[in-house]
């Protein structure tokens, strides 16, 4: 750590982690009522539990992205953070409202919390991923606009690099659509087309310029390649994700009530979108394999190889397998899409979270370079772990999927929803499986964290 | 790469290409709305029915229904699609509300049960209607069939 204020970041990155916690712990949950459809009822109903999964994991990623940023940015600019305390501050009323937010799903209906919160003033809530009530968005709004006032003022007073703009400008970009969270009407069809704006273009437009971002920074760092490499790859790569991501919003807009060109222009643009994920791997790889040094956090490495390989796996290969609109039309809305879902964010946002925290902890614990060997061996076991159940959770989910397909939508006399559901049991039984086993793994990278504390750190093998 | 490819070269491709790409979305997005008055059964929320139908989505909303079923197959999958539940029901609004009204308050053993809501018939209606409004958006044929 060179600039004092990097050190806000250790706050966001231990407050991500916890959140990571408890997404699982309710993903295990909803996994459970999946086959025992009783299992908490009517304590936590599914769509509680599950607004606890998909809430969590949005706000432990911003966590991660801000942590990410406070760390990033100094070291880039090569000046201190503009306002360390407004971090400081911010953080402490992002994880309230984060965790105020959680309580009210759990403790009360949701109605009485649209109630509690005056939904009636500016109805946002009730809709996928976006659960909140109004005045945690409003919160999130200040949250994220602090932050870019903050790192805006502190790239502005330094060393302007391509990789604090791309990450400045994924950030902006986040905000600004998350904007369209607030736009409400009560034509369906409005409603859904601008819900895709934020969650669309988040996860498949101005996201991938963060996890680019942190993927640039963090291979600099350990590989010691000449920057003007990795920014060259960068913009290209970026590049690549916004001209095939932007209209491949289109894969979206097939079957919502929206005209019928979108079928051409979706399949078109978002067949393409797994080119800027291979190249990202192409990318690290080809950095690790030219590096200049050997640094010393070897398990920082393998998460930054990881994501590049499981985001192209995961939002790659998977999106492309359902996303032409003659294949959607039987895949649309069913296990397939949850399979896709679940390797694709752990791919890209989850592991290039754990990469930059992997990667920063050590140095925000006072550490010279990286953990103790003892520690990373840990966390290697934790990043296999928890890979490889992904890859599990993934291919139950898809057989699932193209079981449901088949006797709901394709067979000679198809099958009613619920029927369906039990036929497929056996494939959401394994599912569960898999997430223990990533439970354990989840277990295993906290503890990391705990070992070896009074071990010499690793040094480099040269 | 090719030292002739310059990173100046790859920045101008990312700015004028996510630029002409937005721009290009952008009209894609204005064409698109002005053909949804063909397609998005907006007759029916300009109608007599429209306050009924926009209580029926309030509802949907702030009971987070969309935490287990799809709508136009967005949203969880853990219950059937309701984009289509008015036709799979005989294109009646009665066997939606007699539904709903009919869910065991402590849900049914070993089984996915839909919570009681405790709705009155004034909210029952209001649900029925958005679901039937829904239910008559040009959807390019989608779901494959009455199943959902």
């Amino acid at each position: 750590m060179k600039y004092q204020s990097q050190s806000v970041a250790k706050l966001y990155f231990i407050a991500a982690i916890a959140l990571f916690a408890a997404q699982i712990l309710f993903g295990l949950i909803m996994g459970l009522q999946y086959v025992v459809g009783d299992f908490l009822f009517p304590e936590i109903p599914f769509n509680v539990a599950r607004m606890v999964h998909t809430n969590t994991l949005i706000v432990w990623m911003l966590m991660a992205f801000m942590g990410a940023g406070y760390y990033m940015i100094p070291e880039e600019t090569e000046t201190e953070l503009f306002a360390p305390w407004l971090a400081n501050l911010m953080f402490w009323i992002f994880l309230a409202a984060a965790g105020a937010t959680v309580a009210g799903y759990l403790l009360v209906p949701y109605a009485t919390l649209a109630d509690l919160t005056m939904n009636e003033l500016l109805p946002t809530m009730g809709r996928e991923f976006l659960e909140q009530p109004t005045i945690t968005k409003i919160g999130i709004v200040i949250v994220a606009l602090s932050f870019l006032f903050n790192i805006g003022m502190t790239i502005l007073k330094g060393r302007k690099t391509v990789v604090n703009l791309v990450f400045l400008l994924g950030m902006v970009g986040l905000a600004v659509f998350f904007l369209f969270a607030f736009y409400n009407p009560v034509n369906v069809v409005l409603d859904k087309f601008f819900w895709w704006w934020v969650v669309h273009l988040w996860v498949e437009g101005v996201w991938e310029l963060i996890l680019g971002a942190i993927l640039a920074f963090v291979l600099i760092k350990t590989t010691g390649v000449d920057r003007e490499v990795i920014e060259k790859w960068l913009y290209i790569i970026i590049a690549m994700s916004l001209i095939t991501g932007i209209i491949g919003t289109g894969h979206h807009f097939f079957w919502i009530g929206t005209p019928e060109y979108w079928q051409w222009w979706g399949s078109i643009f978002s067949a393409m979108e797994p080119i800027p994920f291979f190249m990202m791997t192409v990318f690290a790889f080809n950095m690790v394999n030219k590096r200049r040094r050997e640094h010393p956090n070897k398990v920082a490495i393998l998460w930054a190889l990881g994501t590049a390989v499981m985001a192209f796996l995961g939002a790659g290969v998977w999106g492309f397998l359902h996303t032409l609109s003659p294949v959607n039309y039987y895949t649309h809305g069913t296990q397939i899409t949850a399979a896709h879902g679940h390797m694709a964010f752990y791919g890209a946002y989850v592991m290039i979270n754990l990469t930059i925290i992997s990667y920063a902890m050590p140095l925000l614990r006072g550490r010279n370079a990286a953990n103790p060997p003892k520690s990373q061996i840990l966390e290697m076991w934790s990043f296999w772990l928890m890979t490889i159940s992904m890859v599990f959770i993934t291919l139950f989910l898809t057989g699932a999927g193209i079981l449901q397909v088949y006797l709901q939508r394709i067979a000679e006399s198809p099958q009613s929803f619920m029927a369906v559901q039990d036929q497929i049991a056996l494939f959401y039984w394994l599912r569960e499986g898999a997430g223990l086993v990533f439970l354990i793994g989840l277990i295993v990278y906290i503890s990391s964290f705990f070992v070896g504390q009074s071990d010499p750190e690793a040094v480099a093998a040269d | 790469m090719a030292e002739a490819f310059t990173k100046s070269m790859a920045r101008n491709i990312f700015y004028g290409g996510s630029a002409f790409f937005f721009l290009l979305f952008l009209a894609l997005t204005f064409d698109s709305l002005g053909q949804l008055p063909n397609r998005d059964n907006r007759a029916a929320l300009e109608g007599e029915l429209g306050p009924v139908i926009a209580q029926g989505k309030t509802l949907w909303e702030v009971n987070n229904c969309v935490g287990c079923h799809t709508l136009l197959g967005e949203g969880a999958y853990f219950a059937p699609e309701l984009g289509n539940v008015y036709k799979r029901f005989g294109n009646s609004t009665d066997a939606i509300k007699g539904f709903i009204l009919s869910r065991p308050k402590d849900g049914i053993p070993g089984r996915r049960s839909m919570p009681q809501f405790n709705f009155n018939d004034e909210e029952l209606t209001a649900l029925a209607e958005f679901l039937k409004y829904v239910s008559e958006i040009n959807t390019a044929g989608w779901p494959p069939n009455i199943q959902g």
